[in-house]
C-alpha cells in the first residue's frame, strides 16, 4: 500500500493531463465537424466527441488500450493471433531482431572489455572507436547498413539485429570493463601470493567481481537493441514490426495505431529489462547478497 | 640452531623511481629469521616494513643486496607455496561462504576435493570458526572476517605466515582477543610469523624478535630478542621485563626520528 499510492497519484495526474489535452488537441476538429453540420455542441458532446474520434491527433488513453486489446487478445480471441493486424506478430518481428541484436552486442561488448582489460594495445586502441561509434546518429548509419546489406543479399532479420547491436555493445564495453577493472590491488596482490594464473585471476576474482556492473550494462543494453530494432524497421519502410506499425500510421493518420505501438514497444521493453532485473536478483542472491 | 634461516637478507635496497625522484624504500636491510621465530616489524609510516614483507613474498623486487626464504628466491618460494600473507583488510570475497574463500587457493593449487573439504575444517577449528563455513563474509564480525583470513593464509600449509597489519583496522578489546589467539595458534602449528604492526604493546606480546625500523631511508635501526616466555597471558603486559622491551622499543624508535 505504501508503494502503490505514490505510484498511482502519478498515474491518475498523467491521466488528467493526458485526458485534458486530449480536449484541447481535438476540439478543433469536433468544432470544424458540428460547424459544417450546423449544429452547436454542447460543453458535454464536445468533451465526449474530443475523446472517442477516429482519426484524433491526441488519442485518449481508453482509444489507446482498446486498440491495443484489439490487437492483441481480441486477436488471439479471434483465433488469428499471428495475422498482419495483430501487435503480437509486428512485436515478434521486433522483439527476435531485438534479442538477435542484444544476444551479438553483449557477447560482442564482453570479448572487447576483455581484451581492453588484459591488453594495453587493445585499451588504447579499441575504447577511442567505441566511444566514437556512439557519437554518430544511429538514424544517420541505419539506412546505410540496410542499403548495403541488402546489396549483397541479406535482409530481414540480420540488418536489423546489427543496427540493434550497434546501440547495445557499447553500454556493455563501458560497464565490463570497469567492472572486471573493480578488484583492488589487495585482491590482485593476494592472488599473485597464491602464483595465480590469468586465466584463473579471471575467471575466479574479476568476472565475479563484474556480475553487478555487467547486470546493469544488459539493463541499458536492453532498452538500446530495442530502439535499434525499431530504428532498423524505419527507414526501408517495413511493412512488418513495430516500427514499420508506427510508420504506416504515420502515413495514414492513424494516431491510434501510432500510439498502441508505441506503448506495445514500451511495455515489452519493460518486460524484458524485468526479466534482467529478474536474473540479477536471483543471480546476486546466490552470490551472496543479502 | 645449526639450521640455515628461513627468512635471510643481506644489505638489501629497494629503491622505487617516482616523478618526485627516487624513494628509498629500503636501505642496507640485513635481517636473518629462524624458524619458529615470531618477528614483528614496527616502524613509523614508510620506513618499509610493509615493503620488506612485500619482497618477502616476492610482490616487490629489490634493487640490491640478496634475500632468499627457505634457501630460494622469494619468486622461487612463491611459486613453492612457502608462505600465507594475511592482508590489513580481510578482503574475503563477498560472493564466497567463508568455507569457498578458504578454498580458494587450494582449488587454485589443485588440491583434489576431498582434501579441501578436510583442510577448510582443520583451518576454521584453527581459528575457532568451525560451524561458520557456509556464512557469508557479511555475516561475520570484522574480527572474525580477519580469522576467517587468517585460516585461508593457513589453509595449504605454508611453513611461513606473513602478515601486514593483520589486526590495524579493529578495535583494541578484539585485537587483544586476537593477539591471544595467534599466540595459542602459532604455538600449536609452530610456523614462522613475520608481523608488520603499528603498535608497540601488540608487538611486544606476540614477538620473539622485535625489528624496529625507521624512514627516509627504509633502515632497521635496532633488533631486539624477547627475554619474555614463549607462554604469554595477557596479563604479562603489565611485568617490569615486558614494559622494559617496550621501553627498549621506544627508544629505537626515537632514535630512528633523531635523524629528521
Amino acid at each position: 500500500m505504501n508503494k502503490l499510492l505514490p505510484i498511482l497519484t502519478v498515474v491518475v495526474a498523467i491521466m488528467v493531463v493526458w485526458y485534458a489535452a486530449a480536449v484541447g488537441m481535438n476540439k478543433k476538429w469536433a468544432l470544424d465537424q458540428a460547424e459544417r453540420a450546423g449544429i452547436s455542441l454542447s460543453t458535454g458532446a464536445l468533451i465526449s466527441d474530443t475523446w472517442s474520434q477516429d482519426r484524433p491527433r491526441l488519442p485518449a488513453p481508453h482509444q489507446v488500450v482498446a486498440e491495443l486489446w484489439k490487437s492483441t487478445g481480441g486477436m488471439v480471441i479471434k483465433g488469428k493471433p499471428f495475422s498482419k493486424r495483430s501487435l503480437i506478430f509486428h512485436g515478434w518481428i521486433t522483439l527476435s531482431a531485438t534479442l538477435a541484436g542484444f544476444v551479438i552486442g553483449t557477447s560482442a561488448g564482453i570479448l572487447l572489455a576483455v581484451g581492453i582489460v588484459h591488453n594495453k594495445a587493445m585499451d588504447m586502441s579499441v575504447m577511442p572507436w567505441a566511444i566514437a561509434s556512439q557519437t554518430i546518429p544511429i538514424l544517420a548509419i541505419a539506412p546505410m547498413i540496410i542499403v548495403v546489406l541488402n546489396s549483397i543479399g541479406v535482409q530481414g532479420l540480420i540488418p536489423k539485429a546489427i543496427i540493434s547491436a550497434y546501440l547495445s555493445f557499447f553500454p556493455v564495453v563501458v560497464g565490463m570493463v570497469k567492472g572486471l577493472r573493480s578488484p583492488d590491488h589487495m585482491q590482485l596482490d593476494l592472488l599473485r601470493t597464491y602464483n595465480a594464473s590469468g586465466s584463473e585471476t579471471f575467471w575466479k576474482l574479476r568476472l565475479p567481481s563484474s556480475m553487478p556492473y555487467l547486470f546493469t550494462s544488459l539493463k541499458i543494453g536492453m532498452a538500446a537493441s530495442l530502439v535499434g530494432a525499431i530504428v532498423g524497421e524505419l527507414p526501408t519502410g517495413a511493412i512488418r514490426g513495430l516500427g514499420a506499425r508506427m510508420l504506416t500510421g504515420s502515413y495514414y493518420g492513424q494516431t491510434i495505431q501510432i500510439w498502441s505501438a508505441l506503448f506495445a514497444a514500451a511495455i515489452l521493453a519493460a518486460t524484458l529489462v524485468g526479466i534482467i532485473s529478474l536474473i540479477e536478483r536471483r543471480m546476486l542472491k546466490r552470490m551472496g547478497a543479502a | 640452531m645449526t639450521e640455515r634461516p628461513v627468512i635471510e637478507a643481506k644489505d638489501l635496497d629497494l629503491t622505487f623511481q617516482t616523478n618526485d625522484g627516487p624513494i628509498h624504500a629500503l636501505k642496507g636491510v640485513d635481517l636473518n629469521v629462524n624458524k619458529g621465530d615470531f618477528v614483528s616489524f614496527i616502524g613509523p609510516s614508510g620506513c618499509g616494513k610493509t615493503t620488506f614483507l612485500r619482497v618477502v613474498a616476492g610482490l616487490e623486487h629489490p634493487t640490491g643486496g640478496t634475500i632468499t626464504v627457505n634457501g630460494m628466491s622469494p619468486d622461487e618460494a612463491r611459486q613453492n607455496r612457502a608462505y600465507g600473507y594475511v592482508f590489513q583488510a580481510a578482503g574475503l570475497y563477498p560472493w564466497r561462504t567463508i568455507g569457498g574463500n578458504i578454498k580458494l587457493p587450494l582449488e587454485i593449487m589443485g588440491y583434489a576435493k576431498s582434501e579441501q573439504d578436510a583442510k577448510i575444517a582443520k583451518v576454521l577449528e584453527l581459528v575457532d570458526l568451525a560451524g561458520f563455513e557456509k556464512k557469508f563474509p557479511w555475516q561475520l564480525s570484522g574480527g572474525m572476517q580477519q580469522r576467517a583470513s587468517i585460516a585461508r593464509a593457513l589453509a595449504f600449509d605454508a611453513e611461513i605466515l606473513l602478515m601486514d597489519e593483520p589486526f590495524g583496522a579493529l578495535d583494541e578489546i578484539v585485537r587483544d582477543h586476537l593477539n591471544e589467539q595467534l599466540l595459542e595458534l602459532w604455538a600449536r602449528t609452530e610456523k614462522t610469523i613475520g608481523f608488520v604492526t603499528h603498535s608497540i604493546p601488540e608487538a611486544v606480546y606476540l614477538s620473539t624478535k622485535i625489528v624496529v625500523m625507521s624512514p627516509r631511508p627504509g633502515r632497521i635501526t635496532d633488533v631486539i630478542e624477547s627475554p619474555l616466555p614463549r607462554e604469554r597471558p595477557l596479563d604479562i603486559r603489565d611485568t617490569p621485563e615486558f614494559l622494559e622491551v617496550a621501553h627498549r622499543v621506544r627508544e629505537g624508535l626515537r632514535a630512528g626520528h633523531a635523524y629528521d
